[in-house]
């Protein structure tokens, strides 16, 4: 479909781009402001150069943060994305039971994030939680306040919890739009279950599974809430991924450049993987 | 193997449901009986943690705090967004795939990162503690994904249709109310869900930008849970109530939902 080319569109765009420069450009200017500056309060700053920056880079404190957000994330993506369209495969293509699945399982995405971090806490303590006390009668000791891969591996089972209905839901929006015909001519043809998989749906998934990994990526690279609520990044600093890390440095210890350079540093680290993620996107766009 | 299909999914809803049952199972306990005793039921059913909720007004105002400026954003996010997208779908303008990139890039933004500066930035403009502020914080992530899904869903309608309308004497704006914005209903709806869904379920920002007057409900959950020596039986409940306005949004998107997931790029 060809595009007309038009300056005035521009217009149209104007809200849009104020509405957004004003929360984006302003904040992010004030950020690179205080990445540059030390202050000791009252509005006083001195000019320090690249010292944050390469203060952060250098800090053990960050790369240990950094290489638990990757860790996480790529957990994360390993599970939730073959899970999600294993499901998505499994589910009904039609009658009530489609209404049923895509209503129950689109519940923990509506539910706040800190909610869904407070629920699993309850969930999952170890006296009073159906998790904590299942595992525990099955006599394994369990206790996600005190060993670090048990936080662990409750985070990543919240997670699990939470957002893999993401992933089922746009799968199964990329099933339900292949044709029929498709499916016929691979019966004719007499083609394995796994041979359909293989030639027909997943790359006609390809556009949707796209959007999911960034999506998944994008949000599982910035999580706060749940993992501050559920473990408040403990035990220890098992779980403080960068976020959480950032928000002690940024409002706990109110150390503003340190935690203006992290900030930045964090937002490029996404920016640049998205950017490449956008740009496969739009190349798969192109060719259709 | 085909008969056993509806086990997957089946074992997956049932894997999402039990957080969601403890909770409310715990919600219809006292206090008391979830520290002492460990039962798949509660033994003494009470109403009482709800009807706390009820009577005091920090806890019902929360909840009105809360949708009150999810639904101001949701009105500001997709009236604005509306024509912008229009604009992304249908012309080629100076500055179009970068500006539509940098939008992007503000739904990819950290929220951890803004938390001070909109701290900073809404102080200083006599905003704080607004549900404004609130409201227009939010735009920074769910504005690029309106306009993400209406230019999706917009891309999918066929230019002919302005073309005809042009023809048959349509003045642009009488064009876009009369015949545009009924066409794309669907996606104007999963693009106000996806607002809606965003903001509700956002707190740092909310929390971060609010003090008294404007406090989202989730907020008031965690002061509570922290104040009052960990009220268990009240935060479930208060846990429980929030989950009910997600569920009704769902109900009434429910045949698009797969679609608008998937930004109306199927």
């Amino acid at each position: 479909m060809g595009k007309t080319l038009n300056q005035k569109a521009w217009f149209f765009v104007l809200p849009v781009f104020i509405l957004v420069a004003f929360n984006a450009a302003i904040p992010l200017m004030t950020v690179v402001n205080y990445s540059f500056q030390e202050t000791f309060g009252d509005n006083v700053f001195f000019w320090e150069g690249t010292k944050w920056f390469k203060q952060i880079l250098r800090s053990e404190r960050f790369h240990d943060a950094l290489g638990r957000q990757f860790l996480f994330t790529s957990i994360i993506l390993i599970i939730q994305i073959p899970l999600g369209i294993a499901i998505a495969l499994s589910m009904p293509k039609k009658g009530p039971g489609v209404s049923i699945c895509l209503v129950l399982m689109s519940m923990p995405l509506l539910i706040p994030w800190n909610v869904v971090g407070a629920m699993w806490n309850i969930f999952a303590l170890p006296e009073i939680g159906f998790l904590g006390k299942a595992i525990n009668t099955l006599g394994i000791k369990y206790n996600f306040t005190q060993q670090p891969f048990a936080a662990w591996f409750t985070t990543i089972l919240m997670d699990v919890w939470h957002w893999t209905s993401l992933v089922v839901l746009l799968s199964y929006a990329g099933l339900c739009a292949i044709p029929d015909a498709y499916y016929q001519a691979a019966k004719i043809d007499g083609a394995s279950r796994w041979a359909v998989l293989r030639h027909i749906e997943l790359p006609k998934m390809k556009k949707v599974l796209t959007i999911a990994i960034l999506l998944r990526f994008m949000d599982s690279f910035m999580i706060y809430t749940e993992p501050f609520v559920l473990t408040g990044g403990g035990p220890g600093n098992a779980t403080a991924f960068l976020s959480i890390d950032l928000v002690k440095i940024a409002l706990g210890q109110f150390d503003l450049g340190p935690a203006a350079a992290m900030s930045l540093i964090y937002f490029f680290i996404v920016l640049l993987i998205c950017w490449v993620f956008y740009n496969l996107m739009m190349k798969n766009e192109g060719q259709k | 193997m085909k008969k056993y299909k509806w086990l997957v999914p089946t074992i997956y809803i049932i894997f999402l449901m039990l957080p969601i049952y403890w909770l409310l199972n715990m919600s219809f306990k006292t206090t008391t009986e979830i520290i002492n005793t460990f039962s798949l039921w509660p033994r003494e059913f009470t109403l009482d943690n709800y009807k706390a909720i009820f009577t005091d007004s920090t806890w019902y105002n929360g909840y009105l705090n809360s949708i009150y400026y999810v639904v101001i954003n949701t009105v500001i996010s997709v009236s604005a967004a509306l024509p912008a997208a229009y604009a992304f779908s249908r012309y080629n303008f100076l500055g179009d795939k970068h500006l539509f990139f940098w939008l992007l890039t503000n739904r990819m933004a950290p929220p951890a990162i803004f938390a001070l500066p909109f701290f900073q930035f809404y102080s200083s403009i006599n905003l704080f503690d607004t549900h404004l502020a609130v409201a227009l914080s939010h735009c920074l992530f769910n504005i690029p994904l309106a306009v993400w899904i209406l230019e999706g869903f917009i891309s999918a309608v066929p230019k002919e249709l302005d073309e005809t309308a042009y023809v048959d004497g349509y003045s642009f704006w009488r064009f876009f109310f009369k015949i545009f914005i009924p066409t794309i209903t669907a996606g104007i709806g999963i693009a106000m869900f996806f607002c809606f869904m965003f903001s509700w379920v956002e707190l740092l920002l909310a929390k971060t930008l609010t003090a008294v007057a404007a406090k989202p409900i989730a907020a008031i959950m965690t002061r509570t849970a922290s104040t009052s020596g960990y009220e268990l039986g009240l935060l479930a409940a208060a846990g429980c109530l929030t989950i009910i306005p997600g569920v009704i949004v769902i109900y009434f998107v429910r045949n698009y939902i797969a679609k608008g997931f998937a930004l109306g790029r199927v």
